[in-house]
């Protein structure tokens, strides 16, 4: 007999870890599978990591209404579980007298939406709150309520807070055949393993119109959209303070200029239709726009201070999300196609799938011991000597540097491995070793060492993001 | 938290950090080496090949054994070493330095002293400083990573190996890949000539039988899981022919593309930082734009041989103890690289003493006149067989050369290759 439950969730990206994270607030037995070794291995890791502003979309659409929602949700999530964001504030910065129309029409936009503090500015005002623009602005538009987040530390602490709460999370589970029967689905795993649930969730980003088939529910199609990415160092002189948008065109919101919450800044991302949804690879050709359109908003960006690019794929279906309970078949519900502003969105789909599973006759009862606050995990870049110190004087692990550029201790290795993260990619995006200027080249081996000593695995076994990503091929 | 007070305290326990150490103890300073590591040695420990000491030592010796040497001498005397301990920032308090340092055995340390030497050498470049695109699987190591892995940890990383860029540790992976039983298919090189030394490309490619692209520059990166292969392109007159594209299958990537010192700590500090090297400007007596702060080896520019950067160390850790014991510069002149010379180190010269100078050159000619003119008048020339980007050039610029100084205060002393 196979493990039950009450909702099977399939996708651990940033929309499967919010609903699981919400249910566990109630008497159900979740499990939140993955195909990948890792949660948030998907759509959520390669993305600009923004909370958006609210004046992008028109609130016809339930992406806008989800949007305002859930960008009001973030302060209190963070003040529970440990991510870095920050409200930053956005600009979105007029080149052209022309693009002037446009801006008005986003501050009316944002207006209607009921954005908090949204501003119309002059191109003086433009240059106080951004110095580093070029001068060639001539106005734009000022949000404060926008922010910046790291998309891959958010998922990974909903899923931590979820499982400390009794969600079941299965990783390396790609779910390959559904079956009805008693009033119950039976999951299929690509392995063989099994489990049953009352109610299934698909979350499964680009894989979503897969899985509907699977299902046997609606029959779509996700298509890709690859966003190229530059990263640059923390030395750059072209930091901004604010997330800096382009004026954007009918199709795409443009390429920005971010400014992470760890230092570094992000600019692109890129838009184009790929047919393989697997196929993140950068191309000479899009870095080089990306470049070209970030110098135009902020001239000091140089080449030489970039130290990786990446794409992320999104997952596109029509103009909206489509979020619905399936139609077709009982107990099964629809998250799908959710790209920009998805991540922003995320908490309010939380919810809002919560309320389609209720309305769907799932029986909500809270828990009396919710918990909803994760344990932080001091970082040593964020203290001083002397706190550094006192940590080191309990776990002497805080006294070894292991990543030198972000400066990550062997402490911090450690807790990403304990909380599950045992691929370089999952201890990367846990802990930013081997993310800053040297990518790894210095601590690479010392991570697969903690790794192996800390979980037992063997050297053939250590690997970048799972499966066939292995680093070594024998031993001497 | 404990604090402790020294002469000087010298930022890495490499090859530089421990000649720049030992100098200043022979002049009679108490003297304390901060090493990351466990142990001493810096990147020596990991260069198992031979070719380390001819000058040093006059024979040749293996990385770790020219390390070993070094620290037997360290050993011999009292300095104080802190392995196992990472400087987190270096200020300054009440006139003096500070290197505020965590290690897993002490904690935090705060060392105080008077002077400083920096001597944290380079790391090496990687695939996004020189924006190779393409997909991002696993199987893409820099070379010295590579270095580690097989020479220390044991591992191999890869059976079927191409190497992208051709600086002397990739050249020298290629042959240690070679020896391990792994193929090494290419090195491919963006440059129209090697990267590495001439000794390398002989006794590590062509001995192997290694062949090496030059003017290739390498247009993509593909696989999924574990990397497949690379497409590379040539250059010809300057443009990309895209059209001759072709692909190198391999599992295994190693990208030796280049080293940069590594100033983040000097940055930190406020050193100022000379653009052409990544390294800190200083002045002739190697003393950074921070009084007291001393720079040699990798952390000052990227040397050709452990030997040169002994060397330069002890130089440093000499002046570092005169300037300790109340010497300053007198008559300086500032040196500037002239045409075809990319960098020249130090950026100053003293008139009083013989200065030994550091440069690289851009081109690549047999034949080539060393020229060096302050105000228009030649003070030193002479003839290079060959010169070209990746062999350092040494100079020494005496008190004869310089005897006009006097005269031209405000003039630069120029360095260039003809």
């Amino acid at each position: 007999m196979e493990d039950s439950y009450d909702v099977a969730i399939i996708g651990a990206g940033v929309c499967g870890a919010n609903i699981a994270r919400r249910l566990s607030a109630y008497e159900l037995d979740v499990a939140l599978v993955d195909r990948e070794a890792d949660v948030s291995f998907g759509v959520s890791k390669a993305n600009s990591g923004i909370i958006h502003g609210g004046f992008h979309h028109n609130r016809k659409f339930l992406k806008a209404r989800l949007e305002i929602q859930g960008a009001m949700m973030f302060d209190r999530l963070k003040a529970e579980l440990d991510f870095p964001f920050v409200r930053c504030g956005i600009v979105v910065v007029a080149l052209h007298e022309d693009e002037m129309r446009a801006v008005e029409q986003l501050y009316a936009q944002g207006v209607e939406n009921g954005v908090i503090g949204v501003e119309m500015c002059s191109r003086e005002r433009m240059l106080e709150l951004e110095p580093k623009l070029s001068r060639d602005a001539v106005g734009g538009l000022y949000a404060p309520g926008g922010g910046i987040v790291e998309p891959y530390r958010f998922v990974f602490s909903l899923v931590e807070s979820a499982v400390k709460n009794g969600v079941r999370l299965f990783t390396e589970w790609e779910v390959v055949a559904a079956e009805r029967d008693g009033g119950a689905w039976t999951l299929r795993a690509a392995d063989g393993r099994k489990l049953r649930a009352l109610f299934a969730v698909n979350c499964a980003g680009l894989y979503a119109d897969g899985v509907s088939r699977i299902f046997g529910a609606e029959d779509y199609s996700i298509k890709g959209r690859k966003g190229e990415y530059y990263l640059l160092d923390k030395l750059t002189k072209a930091k901004p303070d604010r997330v800096v948008f382009p004026v954007p065109t009918s199709i795409s919101k443009g390429m920005l200029v971010v400014p992470t919450v760890e230092g570094t800044v992000l600019i692109g991302p890129t838009a184009n239709a790929v047919e393989d949804k697997g196929d993140a690879a950068t191309t000479r050709e899009q870095l080089e726009t990306i470049l070209r359109s970030a110098r135009n908003m902020i001239p000091d960006i140089s080449e030489t201070d970039v130290i990786t690019s990446f794409a992320g794929i999104r997952p596109t279906l029509g103009e909206d999300f489509y979020i619905d309970a399936s139609a077709k078949v009982p107990a099964f519900v629809q998250v799908a196609g959710i790209q920009s502003p998805g991540l922003t969105a995320s908490p309010a789909i939380g919810e809002y799938v919560k309320d389609l599973l209720k309305k769907a006759g799932l029986v909500l009862v809270e828990k009396a011991d919710w918990d909803p606050a994760v344990p932080k995990v001091p970082r040593a870049r964020d203290l001083s000597l002397f706190e550094l110190d006192a940590l080191a004087a309990d776990d002497r692990n805080y006294g070894e540097v292991v990543c030198r550029c972000e400066r990550v201790t062997e402490a911090e290795i450690v807790a990403a491995i304990r909380r599950g993260h045992t691929t370089l990619d999952g201890i990367k995006y846990f802990t930013r070793a081997q993310m800053g200027r040297c990518q790894g080249g210095f601590c690479t081996y010392k991570i697969m060492k903690i790794l192996m000593r800390e979980s037992g695995m063997e050297w053939s076994e250590i690997a970048k993001r799972g499966r066939g990503s292995t680093l070594l091929e024998g031993e001497l | 938290m404990k604090e402790l007070s020294f002469d000087a305290v010298v930022i890495g326990g490499g090859a530089a950090g421990m000649a720049a150490a030992l100098e200043l103890d022979a002049e009679g300073h108490r003297v304390a080496v901060v090493e990351r590591e466990e142990r001493l040695g810096g990147i020596l420990a990991q260069c198992v090949h031979n070719g380390f000491g001819l000058i040093e030592f006059d024979e040749e010796l293996t990385g770790p054994e020219f390390a070993e040497r070094f620290e037997e001498r360290m050993s011999a005397r009292p300095i104080s070493v802190f392995c196992g301990c990472t400087v987190l920032e270096l200020g300054a308090d009440d006139g003096e330095k500070v290197a505020s340092c965590i290690s897993a055995k002490e904690g935090a340390l705060r060392l105080r002293s008077r002077a400083v030497v920096l001597a944290m050498g380079c790391r090496e470049r990687n695939r996004g400083n020189i924006r190779i695109p393409g997909s991002r699987p696993a199987g893409v190591f820099t070379a010295g990573l590579a270095q580690r892995l097989v020479n220390v940890e044991g591992y191999v990383p890869g059976r079927d190996v191409v190497v992208i860029g051709s600086g002397d540790i990739g050249l020298i992976m290629a042959r240690r890949m070679s020896w391990i039983g792994c193929k090494v298919h290419a090195v491919v090189e963006i440059l129209p000539y090697p990267s590495g030394l001439t000794r390398n490309i002989v006794q590590c490619l062509h001995d192997f039988d290694i062949p090496l692209f030059l003017s290739h520059l390498t247009t993509d990166i593909y696989g999924g899981d574990r990397v497949r292969g690379i497409e590379v392109a040539p250059i010809e007159n300057g443009a990309l022919m895209m059209e001759k594209a072709f692909r190198i299958p391999c599992d295994t990537l190693l990208l030796s593309v280049g080293l940069v010192p590594e100033n983040e700590l000097s940055r930190n500090a406020g050193v100022a930082i000379n653009p052409m090297t990544n390294g800190p400007w200083t002045d002739s007596t190697l003393m950074t734009s921070v009084p007291g702060v001393f720079a040699c080896g990798n952390v000052l520019h990227v040397h050709d041989l452990v030997d040169f950067v002994v060397e330069e160390a002890r130089r440093t850790g000499r002046f570092a103890a005169g300037w300790l014991g109340g010497a300053r510069p007198r008559r300086e002149a500032r040196v500037k690289a002239g045409p075809n010379v990319r960098y020249v180190a130090p950026a100053r010269v003293e008139a009083g003493r013989d200065n030994k100078l550091y440069l690289r050159t851009m081109i690549v000619k047999n034949d080539a006149l060393l020229e060096v003119r302050l105000g228009g008048k030649v003070l030193l020339s002479s003839r290079k067989n060959h010169v070209q980007p990746s062999e350092m050039i040494t100079l020494t610029l005496g008190k004869a050369e310089l005897a006009t100084l006097a005269d031209l205060p405000d003039e630069a002393v120029e360095v260039s290759i003809l």
